[in-house]
């Protein structure tokens, strides 16, 4: 069995340091070279101060803003040293619970809307970080948004229009939209 | 189910079958050191390993000694994570200055990515240094599923071979798995992943001034970072306002591909393949799934050349397709559904050129419905368990799914190496019912299946189960793990079902509810870990040593065909029979009843 040893250690250590260090240091290492901007986490800057991330979702409340998905990251929402879904099972009554007061504010900021509410604009995403959301929960929002903004509802679904993404191909994924984007968007309409 | 969704997972598995024989083919050349050009290329550095191993590779090795020395190996892997976890405070690359892990949880998770489980009780991003991550885990990704493949390939010469003593050198094969196989496709995975938005960097978290300003409580703590109490023991919440977000950051494209190639699962990131720098679009997740399917479903064609007849290789492959097209259905359907209780409170969950509908609790906008139970789907059959969305808030007939893929033993493809050699024992233990039932002497492959073999599939197959349902239903008993449920009633129970079930069979998902980052959890996913691996991994050694000692029963009339509908229908038969029947009452107990719950309105 000690005859093993050597080869064992030896083996362990060339492989360790090939798959270790010297592998991801190639990738790094063609990731800033090729893809700089998506290897550094795809951050959007403005006067050079980054202000997000295309892939990183943000929590609004504010009626002027589509609002985001639901996070269930603790202790905030949309934390991102945290992320996490809810883990709420179908029947657990928390799950109720927790989507109720999400239905209630929506209607709240939007009385006259009684179209039924999407479901991904009521449930919490898997990582809590989604930065994205269906087309319909953004057309949800669309007459709130304009209403809060004195705009056009026809120039706000536009909007959305703009910044909906389709299916790859025709295939994969499904369409929708980015809401830091879409809002950083309605933030620069003149 | 709509045309959309059908349509991706037919071209999931077009895209993912057409791989099937070249790369079959090339692992075939690269284990048989045929010279090829990759293998003529490397053969320098091969030498000058093997120089410094001081090994000689055309010395090969008994069933016994292979055996040892894979267990040797191994075991100096777990070393090495576990010191990197236990010192990386003192280490370099934790630019986050993130403290040594506790000695629970990081022997947990060195067992766990050994044994290519890589089931995990930390959070990533705020838990593991770089180092650890790439130095400790990553190296493991690739190590384990070295591992499994020279464990199939070992079974397979015992089939392949007649009258041999020996089945192979273990340093050579996994040299060369590792150097010619699981890294340049990784290397071309992480590049394609990295285009997509994949992060790979070694700067610190990065933070951000957010649109809006955030106001939010959390739990006071004082200055020594101890919570703060009330007088009623309480903790005191304190208001924070906020417009600044951290964002993590790491070299996480490497560590991805190799994750999903080696039907490894473990993420970077706590919400693993569900969190957008791990998976930022509805390609990446593409290739995330094909990647997790691609060595799997390509060794079955390894499998049919190596032992000189292709067609064997194909009906395992055939058995594997028809299990994976029945289970994918049954969750997607599932989970379009939705779930009645969110429907009556106005929310609208039809499927529409708009939205996904269905239930999107734990899913992510860009995979929808279809995209994540294909995920989910592939995950569980495969070992692999990443994760795209959270099975713990699936429907209960799309939880059923995950949880049953895995109590067939992992081999609806299955892991890479695992899948093929656990199909292979079914096969061994079909063609023996079979030879019982019409009274002829059961062969397989040219090799006659005796008591020996029997024995040894018995051991490789009845482990998992009994350590499935004994951790379990100590997992319930004691106050330490039902102290880890988080959802009530039958979903608690499959919360520790699940955990005890993703362990045994080294896939590593989880109904991410259960706390499992214990001392308990800990120390009985860490032991059932092991034994799931290793057990069943000593036994079909033993069969590859005991099958390559024996001749080759010369094919006659009486020979039953071990390729065709018949044999893909034995075996299919034979894995849902041996593999699933032994589950059925604690799935009744679990999402069976919650199904019946959520439809049948008993819930209030």
């Amino acid at each position: 069995m000690t005859s093993l040893f050597r080869p064992a250690i030896v083996l362990f250590v060339i492989l360790s340091g090939v798959s270790g260090i010297v592998y991801p240091l190639v990738v790094t290492g063609i990731g800033q070279a090729l893809f700089p901007r998506q290897a550094n986490g795809s951050l959007i800057l403005k006067d050079d101060k980054p202000i997000g991330s295309t892939l990183i979702g943000q929590s609004f409340t504010d009626p002027k803003y589509f609002w985001s998905r639901p996070s269930a990251t603790t202790p905030q929402p949309y934390n991102g040293t945290g992320s996490s879904g809810s883990n709420l099972g179908p029947l657990n009554p928390a799950l109720i619970d927790a989507i109720k007061p999400r239905i209630d504010a929506l209607r709240a900021a939007d009385p006259g809307n009684r179209a039924p509410i999407p479901v991904d604009l009521i449930t919490a995403s898997g990582s809590g970080l989604d930065p994205e959301e269906s087309v319909a929960a953004a057309d949800y929002q669309a007459g709130r948004v304009a209403r809060a903004r004195g705009l056009p509802a026809a120039r706000v679904r536009a909007l959305i229009a703009a910044h909906t993404e389709g299916r790859l191909l025709g295939v994969l994924g499904e369409p929708r939209v980015n809401v830091l984007e879409l809002n950083l968007a309605l933030d620069a309409l003149k | 189910m709509t045309a959309a969704s059908q349509i991706l997972i037919i071209v999931f598995l077009a895209v993912g079958l057409l791989c099937v024989k070249p790369l079959g083919l090339y692992m075939a050349n690269v284990m048989e050191g045929r010279p090829i050009w990759p293998l003529r290329v490397g053969a320098p550095i091969e030498r000058w390993i093997y120089r410094l191993c001081g090994i000689n590779p055309a010395l090969e090795m008994g069933w016994k000694q292979y055996t040892l020395a894979l267990l040797v190996f191994n075991t100096l892997g777990a070393l090495m994570v576990y010191a990197l976890q236990r010192l990386q405070l003192w280490l370099p690359l934790n630019p986050q200055h993130f403290a040594n892990v506790a000695p629970d949880s990081a022997f947990n998770t060195a067992v766990s990515f050994i044994t290519n489980t890589n089931w995990q009780g930390y959070s990533g991003e705020s838990t593991m240094s770089y180092l650890s991550q790439m130095a400790g885990l990553a190296v493991q990704n690739f190590l384990s599923a070295a591992t499994g493949i020279v464990v199939a390939i070992a079974l397979i010469r015992g089939f392949a071979r007649h009258g041999a003593e020996a089945i192979g050198n273990f340093w050579v094969d996994m040299t060369r798995s590792t150097l010619y196989v699981l890294l340049p496709l990784a290397a071309l995975i992480a590049v394609l992943l990295l285009s997509q938005g994949v992060l790979q960097n070694f700067s610190a978290y990065k933070d951000v001034t957010t649109l809006e300003t955030l106001e939010y409580q959390q739990p006071k703590v004082d200055a020594a970072g101890n919570p703060v109490k009330d007088a009623q023991g309480n903790p005191v919440m304190e208001n924070v306002t906020t417009r600044t977000q951290t964002l993590p950051m790491g070299p996480i494209a490497s560590q991805e591909a190799i994750k999903e190639l080696g039907t490894n699962g473990g993420g970077f990131l706590n919400a693993n393949s569900a969190h957008p720098y791990e998976n930022p679009t509805a390609l990446s997740n593409f290739i995330e799934m094909l990647a997790i399917l691609l060595i799997p479903a390509s060794l079955t064609y390894t499998f049919g050349r190596m032992v000189g007849d292709t067609r064997q290789g194909w009906a395992v492959l055939a058995a594997m397709t028809i299990l994976f097209l029945v289970m994918v259905n049954v969750a997607l359907v599932s989970e379009q559904t939705g779930n009645p209780l969110v429907g009556k409170l106005g929310v609208d969950q039809t499927v529409s050129a708009l939205q996904p509908g269905g239930n999107m609790e734990g899913k992510e906008a860009r995979f929808g419905i279809a995209a994540s139970s294909l995920f989910a789907t592939v995950t569980t059959g495969t070992s692999c368990g990443a994760v795209n969305s959270m099975h713990d808030s699936f429907t209960p007939l799309g939880g059923f799914v995950p949880l049953f893929n895995m109590m067939l033993g992992e081999v609806v493809f299955g892991g890479v190496g695992t899948g093929l050699y656990s199909m292979l024992i079914f096969a061994i233990v079909g063609v023996f019912i079979a030879g019982l039932m019409i009274g002829r002497t059961p062969e397989y492959l040219g090799k006659k299946i005796e008591s020996f073999e029997m024995k040894m599939s018995s051991v490789a197959i009845l482990v998992m189960p009994f350590i499935v349902l004994f951790g379990a239903a100590v997992g319930v008993s004691v106050a330490a793990g039902q102290a880890g449920v988080a959802n009530p009633g039958a979903h608690g129970f499959s919360e520790i079902l699940y955990a005890f079930v993703s362990a045994s069979n080294n896939n590593g998902s989880a109904f991410g509810g259960i706390s499992a980052n214990t001392v308990f959890y800990n120390t009985a996913l860490g032991l059932v870990m092991w034994l799931g691996r290793y057990w069943p991994i000593v036994a079909v050694m033993a069969i590859a040593g005991s099958l390559a000692a024996k001749k080759r029963v010369p094919v006659t009339s009486g020979t039953m065909v071990t390729y065709g509908p018949t044999f893909v229908v034995l075996l299919i038969g034979t894995v849902l029979l041996v593999g699933a029947l032994t589950f059925v009452p604690a799935l009744a107990l679990g999402p069976i009843v919650e199904h019946l719950m959520l439809w049948g309105g008993s819930h209030g």
